[in-house]
């Protein structure tokens, strides 16, 4: 079956990290839709790990040399194909020349500055990704990947004020919101309340929506795109004058990232709390706020 | 939000309800039994998701919320091992939180805390101040209700009361005591609000669905009431004005009547005792419209039952002035509501009065101070058309007699005889009768004229008729009775002393004379009676007190008795009134008083000459006659034979044979009393006897001729007992010739064809002759008079 030997690549090549034992491992969605466990590094860690390229029984393997790369990339979904490379690291591991058995090269990228964390979003991903390329000639490149995620902690911010606002139609809807600050992390729990004023129309129930606002590209070719990624009813019924509804939303049942302000000029994901009432006529009354979310440290 | 078109409609939807409930409950036992806490989340709220229906009237909802219910007991055991299992309460607790629709996650957000609380991770206080803060998220009426009352019903065993195991540091119990109250006040807030929601012509239902809820409400208050820790300066300094501040302001009338009564009977007596200011003061406070009579009667009902329970609670009552404070505030509450129907008035008045009764048995002037206020209520405003108020009053007006049950005391009411004015006949009646019948079940013997006339006079609904209206539904059976009752209520005015004794008897005669023909029928006897009783204890004391010229002497009555009697004419009551004469006949001859006698008796045979014209009535009359002159013996013989003669005169002219001859031969006696040697005439006797034989033959003849048979030979049997007798007493003139031809007769009589056979005859006959056996059998003197008889 000599057809299949044909297009099989000359050589297993493999990367490993060299804490890859005790590193976290993550899930990281594939452009396949499959799900697969990669390790986990933030901004100004070391990566560091071992190539091993192994020939196929009985072959050799002939190159202009060995290369790994550290890519940090953005993707455009509707910009297909390419690719904005805003890291790129490079260590070359092999003078040209041939590999008859296995062979072992350490590589290590040390506090490699990694500003941007790994992102999937409706419109744009950023990865980031380890490529090693076996240079040939005529027999073309062979090239593999490994892909990693990068995760970036914040501190808590020593600003963090509450979102407190009064908001209404006149002679009909006056209510009165208080959410207790206007930065998450992403296990945080959004406490406040809503105090009616004035209600003049009769309120069927109140939700309190997160929303996500990506947007990409710039200029005339920004791409807004939102979506509703938590729907949570705080009250149910009409209230009266006077009344006040509490509000206690935990986020760590929802799939939020950290806000990301301009990334790379190339896109930003915002989120947004939406307190929503609905009146009997199902007529939507809704104020929208922006909150910042950030990833805290584990501490655990 | 859909309106539900009908009932068929809610059936399906809470079919559908129950249907959808069952399906999630049963993924929800499966993950309950594969220890699978998400899905146990999962399905828990799906099926709970059921309960946000709109579309059910509350009684419809409740089976729905009842059959969650029970599901999530099941959850909570769920619950309870997973934390064994190692899953932390604090971390359940927040799981619950994730779910999107707010009534499931609050239900589950509950069911947890319960769990929590339990677990004691966190002080009770805490979680519960937590949940029932939470709730505030469901807003709409009867789904904020049923969840808050299930919370409290999760909760309740829970409390940080004290003496719990959830007892906490200081002020546990005002904890315990915050929770409950604001679960309480967010209730009642959202009960009152379901009267606005929804269109305005569908507002009768809902007041009727909001009543069916009303207990939902009402639970908080009894859940305050079992809180150990709640003593009554608790009571009185945080418990009652808060709550009192919510029923006040919440401005609902349906909402403060019943919270009202609520409070008023979950918490203990002798805590209302304590704080009966506050509470009062509550009530000018309240809407218009809200029933505070029937609010504060059972207040006071509880408190008499209070009192009754036990004297040593007495004091407090003392202590507090509860009397002064009622009075007062029932006065302020009459004032305040001008429109007040007069039930409303006399019930609150009534309500006092049992009260005071029970309270302060000894203070009649309260009784009299609540009877005056009430009449004074009523004045001004004519009889009582108002057929609840004049039940009110009679219940008011019986209370004193059943507490005391003595007239006497009731008479010394000023007050109470004022109400018979405003009542109407009926009630009048009927008032008279339980006054009587509390007189008659006592055996209360009223001794002054004064009390007689008093109480005459309050019972003047029976002894004549208030208006002149014949009404047409004159019920002879209920007046008899009533009658009846008067007559036994004059038996019992009684008293030793003769001249009061006799101002009595004048008074009662004064007042049954006023009172028409139909009633003295009734109320003379017993009044004629009771004359004569006196008269027989004046010959009693006759001898100790002989010559002491005092009003009461038997003459005067008698003179008094002839006049009563004589009022029977106008009636016309002949028969009665020749009884009664006859009566004080025999009294007069007891009392040796010959003219008195003679008079009555005469009176007697006039009536009998003038009234009596049937000859029924008339054979009566001539055997009472007869009897009670045999019994006479102050008649000299010129009297005597004045009225012997009449009595047989008219014995002879008696229509009917039988009935001449009866007569006849019962006046034989006439001229026989034994004891009274010069009253013995045996000729006179044996002229009787004979012209009785004489009559029974003409009986007997016209029988024969008019049926064509001759009837019955009982009158020669019972002549032949005649003759037996006197034969027997010694009367020298009846002689063993007669008697034995007398028998004979009989024989051959009843031998004859033409008789028709009477066993009663045949059977009286054979007594006879066994009778003369038995004499003859006897031997010695009396058999030997016999002996000749065949």
């Amino acid at each position: 079956n000599y057809i299949i030997g044909a297009f099989k690549p000359a050589c297993n090549i493999s990367i490993t990290f060299s804490d890859g034992k005790t590193r976290k491992q993550v899930p990281l969605k594939k452009e396949n839709g499959q799900t697969a466990m990669v390790p986990l590094f933030q901004s100004q860690e070391n990566i560091a790990g071992k190539i091993s390229i192994e020939p196929v029984q009985g072959k050799k393997v002939e190159h202009n040399g060995i290369k790994i790369e550290l890519l940090g990339q953005i993707e455009m979904y509707f910009d297909r194909g390419n690719f904005y490379d805003f890291t790129s690291l490079v260590r070359e591991l092999d003078v040209p020349g041939e590999i008859y058995e296995r062979k072992t090269y350490p590589f290590e990228f040390s506090t490699v500055e990694m500003p941007y964390e790994t992102y999937n979003g409706v419109n744009v991903r950023l990865r980031y990704v380890l490529k090693v390329t076996i240079s040939r000639g005529y027999a073309g490149s062979i090239v593999e990947y490994q892909d990693f995620m990068v995760r970036n902690y914040t501190p808590p911010p020593s600003i963090n004020t509450s979102i407190k606002m009064e908001v209404g139609i006149e002679d009909c809807l006056h209510i009165e919101f208080e959410y207790n600050k206007s930065k998450y992390h992403l296990k945080d729990v959004i406490i406040g309340k809503i105090y009616f004023l004035l209600v003049r129309i009769k309120i069927k129930n109140m939700d309190l929506e997160i929303r996500r606002r990506e947007s990409t590209g710039s200029g005339a070719n920004t791409h807004v795109e939102t979506e509703t990624l938590a729907k949570f009813e705080l009250m149910d019924g009409a209230p009266v004058r006077g009344e006040s509804i509490p509000i206690r939303l935990f986020l760590s049942p929802y799939e939020l990232t950290p806000t990301h302000r301009n990334i790379n000029n190339k896109f930003s994901v915002k989120y947004y709390l939406n307190l929503v009432l609905v009146d009997e006529e199902d007529r939507r009354y809704f104020k929208q706020q922006e909150v910042t979310i950030y990833r805290l440290a584990d501490t655990s | 939000m859909m309106i539900p078109d009908g009932i068929e409609d809610e059936d399906k939807w809470l079919t559908a309800g129950i249907a959808g409930l069952q399906q999630n409950a049963f993924y929800m036992h499966r993950a309950l039994d594969t220890n699978n806490l998400k899905d146990a989340l999962k399905y828990s709220a799906q099926m709970l998701s059921e309960l946000r229906t709109s579309r059910l009237s509350p009684h419809k909802y409740y089976e729905l919320y009842m059959r969650a219910f029970d599901e999530l007991r099941k959850l909570e055991m769920f619950f309870r091992e997973e934390t064994k299992r190692g899953c932390s309460t604090i971390e359940l607790y927040e799981l619950v939180q994730h779910a999107g629709n707010i009534l499931p996650r609050l239900y589950l957000l509950c069911t947890v805390g319960s769990v929590y609380i339990k677990s004691k991770e966190a002080p009770a206080k805490d979680v519960l101040k937590d949940l029932v803060e939470m709730c505030r998220g469901i807003q709409h009426p009867v789904r904020g209700l049923f969840l808050r009352s299930y919370l409290s019903q999760v909760t309740k065993d829970k409390l940080p009361d004290i003496g719990s195991e959830y007892e906490g540091d200081a002020d546990t119990v005002m904890d315990a005591l915050e929770f409950v109250l604001q679960n309480f006040t967010e209730m009642n807030k959202l009960w009152v609000r379901m009267q606005h929601q929804g269109p305005a012509r569908e507002k009768d239902k809902r007041e009727k669905e909001r009543n069916e809820l009303r207990d939902l409400v009402g639970k908080n208050l009894h859940v305050l009431s079992q809180i150990e820790g709640v003593d009554l300066e608790m009571y009185r300094d945080t418990v009652l004005p808060r709550v009192l501040e919510q029923v006040v302001n919440c401005k609902d009338e349906l909402a403060q009547y019943y919270l009202m009564d609520c409070i008023i009977q979950v918490f203990p007596d002798e805590y209302h005792l304590q704080t009966l200011e506050i509470l009062l003061s509550a009530c000018p406070q309240l809407q218009p419209a809200v029933d505070i009579k029937t609010m504060l009667s059972r207040l006071m009902e509880r408190l008499s039952n209070y009192a009754a329970s036990s004297a040593e609670v007495l004091p407090e009552f003392f202590h507090v002035e509860a009397f002064a404070k009622l009075s007062n505030a029932i006065g302020q509450v009459i004032e305040a509501q001008v429109d007040m129907p007069i039930v409303g008035a006399v019930t609150l008045y009534s309500s006092l009065l049992t009260f005071s009764l029970h309270v302060h048995p000894d203070r009649l002037d309260y009784v009299d101070q609540i009877l005056g206020a009430c009449v004074g209520k009523l004045s001004g405003k004519g009889k009582l058309e108002d057929s609840k108020a004049t039940k009110q009053i009679v219940t008011l007006l019986s209370a004193p007699l059943e507490k005391y049950n003595d007239i006497e005391t009731v008479l010394k009411l000023s007050n109470y005889p004022r109400f018979m004015e405003y009542l109407d006949d009926g009630t009048n009646k009927v008032m008279a009768n339980v006054i009587i019948q509390s007189i008659l079940k006592n055996k209360t013997c009223i001794s002054t004229a004064d009390k007689v006339e008093a109480l005459f006079e309050l019972i003047k609904g029976l002894i004549k008729d208030l208006d002149e209206n014949l009404d047409d539904e004159f019920d002879e059976e209920d007046f008899n009775e009533e009658q009846s009752s008067v007559a036994r209520l004059i038996q019992m005015l009684y008293n030793d002393d003769p001249e009061e004794m006799l101002k009595i008897i004048c008074t009662v005669k004064k007042h049954i004379l006023s009172g028409g023909t139909k009633r003295l029928p009734f109320t003379v006897p017993p009044l004629i009676f009771n004359s004569l009783k006196l008269v027989r204890n004046l010959q009693g004391q006759d001898e100790s007190v002989s010559g002491d010229e005092s009003s009461a002497n038997p003459k005067k009555l008698f003179q008094l008795l002839n006049q009563t009697i004589e009022a029977l004419s106008t009636v016309p009551a002949s028969e009665l009134a020749l009884r009664l004469y006859l009566q004080c006949a025999e009294a007069a001859n007891d009392s040796d008083l010959e003219p008195v006698a003679y008079e009555f008796f005469t009176q007697a045979y006039i009536l009998y000459e003038e009234e009596i014209s049937d000859s029924k009535a008339q054979v009566t009359a001539i055997h009472l006659i007869i009897g009670t002159l045999q019994r006479m013996h102050i008649f000299g013989v010129e009297n005597r034979d004045t009225l012997t003669h009449k009595a047989t005169g008219y014995s002879a002219k008696l229509l009917k044979k039988p009935d001449q001859c009866r007569a006849v031969y019962a006046c034989s006696h006439l001229f026989w009393v034994e004891d009274h040697e010069n009253n013995k005439d045996g000729e006179r006797v044996l002229f009787c006897l004979k012209r009785a034989l004489r009559i029974a033959n003409a009986a007997q003849q016209m029988a024969n001729a008019t049926r064509g048979s001759s009837g019955s030979v009982m009158l020669f049997i019972e002549i032949l007992n005649k003759y037996l007798y006197f034969f027997e007493k010694g009367n020298s003139h009846i002689t063993l010739d007669s008697i034995q031809g007398l028998i004979e007769l009989i024989t051959t009589e009843m031998q004859s064809e033409t008789v028709t056979p009477d066993p009663a005859a045949d059977a009286f006959f054979a007594s006879t002759l066994r009778y003369i056996q038995f004499q003859k059998d006897k031997g010695g003197a009396v058999a030997e008079k016999y002996e000749p008889i065949k």
